[in-house]
């Protein structure tokens, strides 16, 4: 598939649009990759000219930062901003509320000033602009239920990019009981996805799925891998896998193109 | 001998109001032991934060009924408090019902209004006991809210039923005086009855008591709010005007951390340089907290700003699931221990080590490391409180100074540091991606 890298076009004299930022799940986990793909697939079938990274993009930090590890997050962020700054990004997008958060709220002081956003935000646009159109799909009539990453909900306020996305494709929305800014966490922020929750008597994403699930829903949509992840297996172990799939909002997209 | 009312009132008054100011300015001590933070930017928005949060209650309307129930009792008692002005007044000048001549028909009408709140408020506290004692609503009874703090909370709303008991009181002796200045009214016209049998003579001792009970009484709760969860009525106001206008993802980057990694990255810089005049005393002591100390002020303010109430607590995903983490259980464990290093200061004139912390003395590691940063405390919370900032400003402490992350997390960062991401692959293989499937 096309990903041009900044390397690439800067060799070639070219300067994309738009810098797509991976994401190290985006980038390695399984799961996520295909989200990554699917954006790709979007952003090809958009026109957009955009590049990656690629093996010059590293960890932005948020885990680190989260966990208390202030002195990573920072080395971390210095280290990306050199090479951002070294290609002279100004607009990037991310498929991953953490980076995206992170990119936008915490590199500016640390001298990364950029446009920053979400892949649900850029698509909305794409969208809005007529640059993409949603051309037939599955997902008419089928019963969608958004779980609202924390990073992108409550963090930065941004509840609607998604729905709005989501809403073209004619499907039916529905709301869990606690959405938007009172959206429950699937487990996974504040590094939790690397490690195992102190001692308990539920795991946060069962919480979460359990709610999800309440909707009756076709599909459980996601704006984040991690959420993906989570969701994804609060699923399996309520044994719902075959009724109920879990698909980030861009690839739900790139399912509804001709 | 006629001003000995005026005198004992007059005096009782300025102890009252000397005993409150020493009590604010000890908690105003305590809060400054913070650390700095400037939070002094975009005045504009933050006076409009604070007339949407605190004066307008925007986020009590998350849940309608307590929403609108708080909404009466906040309102009833501001706009009673107006009668207190004239209480004020009749017991420094020894008159009785001061503004009854001069606003004539309107007297009546306003008090039959403060009537009409006085009502609405006791019920609205009759239903608060009822949701806290009765049905239990569950934020109510968590472990944190054991003794002290289940107490303050029916203590307030007990005190506030007797203080407007104390107001129609007043009003339905007035009712059966011979030379009544006022009334009948509205409300306690229904229970003038009560009095109706006594003498004129009694009747006055009845009204008198009901006077200086009211006024006392008020005073006195002047004096609890200090000690109280109830103190919130004064500190949400500045609470939420110096609350993080940022957007709530965005975690603050250390400054002292920005110097040394500029340097470490900077191969000009030399490692053995001594540190410039301008940087010393710039790094704090320590990274992150340990102690209450270690927070800043505006997290310090938080703590005596909590008023309890549990909301933060109920929308936590590690503590629905059953985790020990409460953000709520956060907040009083930081005043407890602020009024104890408080003390501790009013004993021995400054700080003495007590062996004690905030960390683990009080707030456990396992409570720290089971937060996912939802931030949905932060969002919940009714006076714009922020807990996560605490919690996080102690794992920083436990990461940075101690090294004591759980194992799995010192796994993910020594990923983070050596391949560029929190799982053991690669940075080479970072467009892999591409070419699959
Ligand atoms: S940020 Fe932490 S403490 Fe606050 S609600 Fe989320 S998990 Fe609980
Ligand atoms: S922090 Fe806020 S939401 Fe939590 S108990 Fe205190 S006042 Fe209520």
């Amino acid at each position: 598939m096309k990903v041009p890298t900044m390397a690439e076009m800067m060799a070639a004299g070219q300067k994309p649009e738009v810098l797509f930022w991976v994401g190290c799940a985006g980038s390695f986990d399984d799961r996520a990759k295909k989200i990554t793909r699917a954006f790709v697939q979007l952003l090809n079938k958009a026109g957009v000219s955009f590049a990656v990274l690629g093996t010059e993009e590293s960890c932005t930090g948020d885990p680190a930062k989260r966990a208390g590890n202030e002195f990573l997050f920072q080395m971390q962020a210095m280290m990306n901003i050199e090479v951002l700054n070294g290609y002279e990004v100004q607009s990037i997008v991310t498929t991953c509320p953490h980076c995206f958060n992170t990119l936008k709220n915490e590199y500016p002081e640390l001298g990364g000033k950029y446009e920053v956003m979400h892949h649900t935000q850029f698509l909305k646009k794409l969208l809005n602009d007529g640059r993409l159109k949603v051309e037939g799909g599955s997902y008419k009539g089928k019963r969608i239920t958004f779980h609202d990453p924390c990073y992108l909900g409550r963090a930065n306020d941004e509840y609607e990019a998604p729905r709005e996305v989501l809403s073209k494709l004619e499907a039916d929305l529905s709301e869990m009981k606690s959405c938007k800014q009172r959206g429950l966490c699937c487990g996974a922020g504040g590094a939790q996805m690397f490690k195992e929750a102190e001692k308990g008597d539920k795991e946060v994403n069962i919480e979460r799925t359990e709610q999800a699930l309440e909707t009756q829903p076709d599909v459980i949509a996601t704006g984040c891998p991690f959420c993906n992840t989570m969701m994804t297996d609060g699923v399996k172990i309520k044994e719902q896998s075959t009724k109920v799939k879990v698909y980030d909002v861009a690839e739900l997209l790139a399912d509804a193109q001709a | 001998m006629q001003y000995v009312d005026n005198i004992v009132f007059v005096a009782v008054l300025a102890l009252a109001i000397l005993w409150f100011s020493k009590q604010v300015g000890k908690i105003r001590r305590n809060i400054n032991l913070g650390r700095d933070i400037d939070r002094t930017d975009n005045k504009s928005a933050r006076w409009q934060t604070m007339l949407r949060v605190a004066f307008g209650q925007s986020k009590m309307q998350a849940r309608p009924i307590p929403g609108i129930l708080h909404f009466i009792v906040y309102a009833g008692f501001i706009l009673i408090n107006i009668e207190v002005l004239e209480i004020v007044l009749d017991g420094v000048l020894g008159t009785h019902r001061l503004f009854a001549e001069p606003l004539g028909g309107l007297y009546d009408v306003v008090i039959n209004f403060f009537e009409i709140l006085a009502v609405l408020v006791i019920t609205a506290c009759v239903v608060f006991l009822i949701r806290r004692n009765v049905i239990k609503v569950p934020r109510f009874t968590k472990p944190e809210m054991k003794g002290w703090a289940t107490r303050d909370g029916n203590n307030i709303l007990y005190i506030e039923i007797i203080l407007m008991l104390a107001l129609l009181t007043m009003n339905a002796t007035e009712a059966n005086f011979e030379h009544a200045v006022a009334g009948p009214f509205l409300i306690s016209q229904y229970l003038a009855p009560i009095f109706s049998g006594m003498s004129q003579d009694t009747l006055h001792i009845v009204e008198r008591f009901a006077w200086w009970f009211h006024i006392i009484g008020i005073l006195a709760f002047l004096n609890y709010l200090p000690i109280s969860k109830h103190f919130h009525i004064i500190l949400a106001f500045p609470n939420t005007w110096y609350s993080n206008l940022k957007a709530k993802g965005s975690f603050p980057n250390m400054e002292a951390v920005t110097k040394e990694v500029k340097m470490m990255l900077d191969p000009t810089a030399d490692p053995f340089a001594a540190p410039s005049a301008d940087d010393s005393g710039a790094a704090p002591e320590r990274f992150g907290a340990k102690d209450v100390t270690d927070l800043n002020w505006v997290n310090l303010m938080n703590a005596y700003s909590c008023t309890e109430c549990g909301r933060c607590t109920s929308e936590c995903p590690a503590n629905m699931t059953g985790k020990k983490l409460s953000p709520r259980k956060v907040m009083m464990d930081t005043r407890d221990r602020l009024e104890e290093v408080g003390k501790n200061i009013d004993l021995n004139g400054e700080f003495k080590d007590d062996g004690k912390s905030l960390l683990d003395d009080y707030i456990s590691r396992e409570e720290l490391w089971a937060c996912t940063s939802c931030n949905a405390c932060v969002q919940a919370c009714p006076v714009n409180i922020d807990p996560l900032s605490i919690i996080v400003q102690m794992r920083n402490f436990l990461v940075m100074e101690e090294s004591a992350a759980p194992q799995e997390l010192n796994l993910m960062m020594t990923n983070v540091e050596n391949n560029g991401a929190p799982w053991q692959f690669a940075q080479a293989d970072r467009l892999n991606w591409k070419d699959e499937a």
